[in-house]
């Protein structure tokens, strides 16, 4: 099942009009135009999914399992993320929602949020043993940002916190808990994750930290929203079926994780492009005091998800009521200490940097003969980074001329200019000829 | 490999600009990312000094597979006492730059830190030149 090259956010090549939304729009400048049709470029691709959002032919789409996908187990168990709970107005509480799976047709249900119970408890203590010189500490729940880091920040690699995600954690504990509750093999038990984004089903296919994700599959929550919204009405109320706390539902939230894990020095940062300012920020090490970073590739955190149905900003405030209607303390309290010793909580494979697409050569001397190559096909290049070309801007046109992937004439400019000499030539040359 | 970027005093809305420009390069160039931190610290701390303390100057970036160089001069005011303001907290910034977080007294002592070899020639009334050298291999 495990792909090192699998991606979720997919191109249907159909639909595609070959425009620049997506093309300017990628944070590790992974598309391009070419041949009428837009191109991902595997090894840069962080599955973030801002091509999904702003493709509005709906060509980029993420590839979830499909619904019918459950049907493979014997047993199957639902583990929604917290952002789930905010795609619905007036909740009772989030045991409406995990009653309204069961009623799907899922023979169990395990909250994501009582994962990341469990997730805030083992960071708190593994940074417990931690020196200051590891900090800032930087959270994992973000796949995209973790992949992020690997593109375009190899050295803080080392800063992000080796505790497993919320997801898998919550897997773990729901198959376990079943198959000792039910005495049935854990193959029989399949765990389904109902995801936000992209990025958490590549990181079940691809993971990272791992080397096999105890997740079975994602769903997509778009995929399931008309289906739940008709089997949570009519709910009796009394059903109590939620064990999260209400700072692991707030993880839905940019800065619920921070608010949970450090509540003194930390920074949560949503939406892409302003997490690359900040990791920049850290890489300069302007950021001295800090000692714990989120940060979410969607605006908003998972609530903003380009698989979600409810508008960001609505589903956030969403969270925020349902959050006062969930267990208030602290996971520190809330959570038994004998999670953290009868799970394998910390990750235990190293995470490696992906940097090398980004390298111009692998051979240093080579890699400058190319930057200097580079920088003379920028000069000739008119600057306006419009995208015609198929590359997101000149600079990336220059790197792809390099590494001999485009031709200078696919500048529309160069070529009109290069036209308008052969125009002006050919005039001379039928003045000439008449003489 | 040679790069010259100017640097105006007080010009803080492009302050990290040509230090920005540097590490991106270096990325492409694959420098290996624990030197490449040390050089991204040295030269946005150097860029911030050209914009805070200088009256204008110039960052050179000189690249060769063993080695980075980083160079800076600018045409003064100059620092009347190397010794003291390479002290850890010792700072002359303007409240203006203090009110920014700059300030700290942390720019040349970072420098030095991060740099293999460290030079810095001043005095007052007059430029200041500061060396940097980065070993590769």
């Amino acid at each position: 099942m495990e792909d090192k090259r699998y991606h979720s956010v997919r191109l249907d090549t159909d639909k595609c009009k070959a425009c620049t939304n997506c093309l300017k729009r990628c944070p590790t400048e992974a598309i391009r135009v070419r041949g009428g049709r837009a191109h991902i470029i595997d090894e840069r691709c962080i599955d973030c999914g801002e091509c999904i959002r702003v493709c509005e032919f709906h060509a980029k789409y993420a590839q979830t399992d499909p619904l019918a996908t459950i049907n493979s187990f014997k047993y199957k168990i639902a583990l929604p993320a917290p952002s789930l709970y905010g795609q619905f107005k007036r909740l009772a509480s989030a045991s409406q929602i995990l009653e309204g799976l069961l009623r799907m047709g899922f023979d169990d249900v395990f909250e994501v949020a009582a994962g990341a119970d469990i997730v805030t408890r083992a960071i708190r203590e593994r940074m417990r043993s931690m020196s200051p010189d590891e900090y800032p500490v930087i959270s994992s729940a973000c796949p995209a940002i973790t992949r992020l880091i690997q593109v375009r920040f190899p050295e803080l690699i080392s800063h992000i916190i080796d505790v497993r995600q919320p997801m898998e954690v919550a897997a773990m504990v729901a198959k376990r808990e079943f198959c000792q509750k039910k005495g049935v093999p854990e193959s029989e038990v399949g765990c389904f994750f109902i995801t936000p984004c992209a990025a958490k089903m590549t990181a079940i296919r691809n993971p990272i930290g791992q080397e096999k994700s105890a997740v079975d599959g994602a769903i997509s929550m778009l995929e399931i929203y008309g289906l739940l919204a008709g089997h949570i009405k009519n709910y009796p109320g009394e059903i109590k079926l939620s064990r999260a706390t209400s700072y692991g539902v707030g993880w839905a939230n940019n800065g619920g994780e921070a608010l949970a894990v450090s509540p003194e020095n930390s920074m949560a940062v949503d939406g892409i492009e302003n997490v690359i300012r900040v990791l920049e920020e850290i890489e300069n090490n302007k950021l001295r005091d800090l000692v714990f970073f989120e940060g979410a590739a969607c605006t908003g955190g998972c609530v903003g998800g380009p698989l979600t149905f409810e508008n960001g900003y609505i589903a956030r405030n969403a969270i925020r009521t349902l959050m006062k209607t969930a267990d208030l303390r602290h996971p520190d309290s809330a959570v038994k200490a004998s999670y953290l010793t009868k799970y394998p909580l910390q990750t235990t494979q190293k995470i490696t940097p992906t940097n090398s697409v980004m390298k111009l050569d692998e051979d240093i001397a080579e890699a400058m003969r190319k930057m200097e190559q580079l920088e003379q096909i920028v000069k000739s290049l008119p600057g306006y980074d419009c995208g015609s070309c198929g590359s997101p801007t000149c600079r990336t046109f220059a790197e792809d001329i390099v590494r001999g992937h485009a031709n200078n004439m696919d500048c529309i400019h160069i070529l009109k200019d290069q036209l308008k000499i052969m125009a002006q030539k050919m005039v001379e040359l039928a003045k000439t000829t008449r003489e | 490999m040679v790069d010259v970027y100017n640097v105006k005093a007080l010009d803080y809305g492009s302050a990290g600009d040509a230090s920005a420009t540097i590490k991106r390069k270096l990325k492409q160039l694959g420098v290996d990312s624990t030197i490449l931190r040390r050089i991204a610290v040295a030269s946005y701390e150097v860029e911030l000094n050209l914009i805070i303390h200088s009256l204008g100057g110039t960052l050179t970036l000189k690249m060769s597979p063993t080695e980075i160089l980083l160079v800076s001069d600018d045409i003064g005011p100059g620092i009347p006492d190397i010794e003291k303001a390479l002290q850890e907290g010792f700072s002359t910034a303007s409240e203006e730059a203090r009110n920014l977080g700059f300030g700290a007294g942390m720019g040349l002592p970072n420098m030095k830190r991060n740099a293999d070899e460290f030079s810095i020639e001043s005095a007052s009334g007059a430029g200041t030149h500061i060396r940097m050298r980065f070993q590769l291999q």
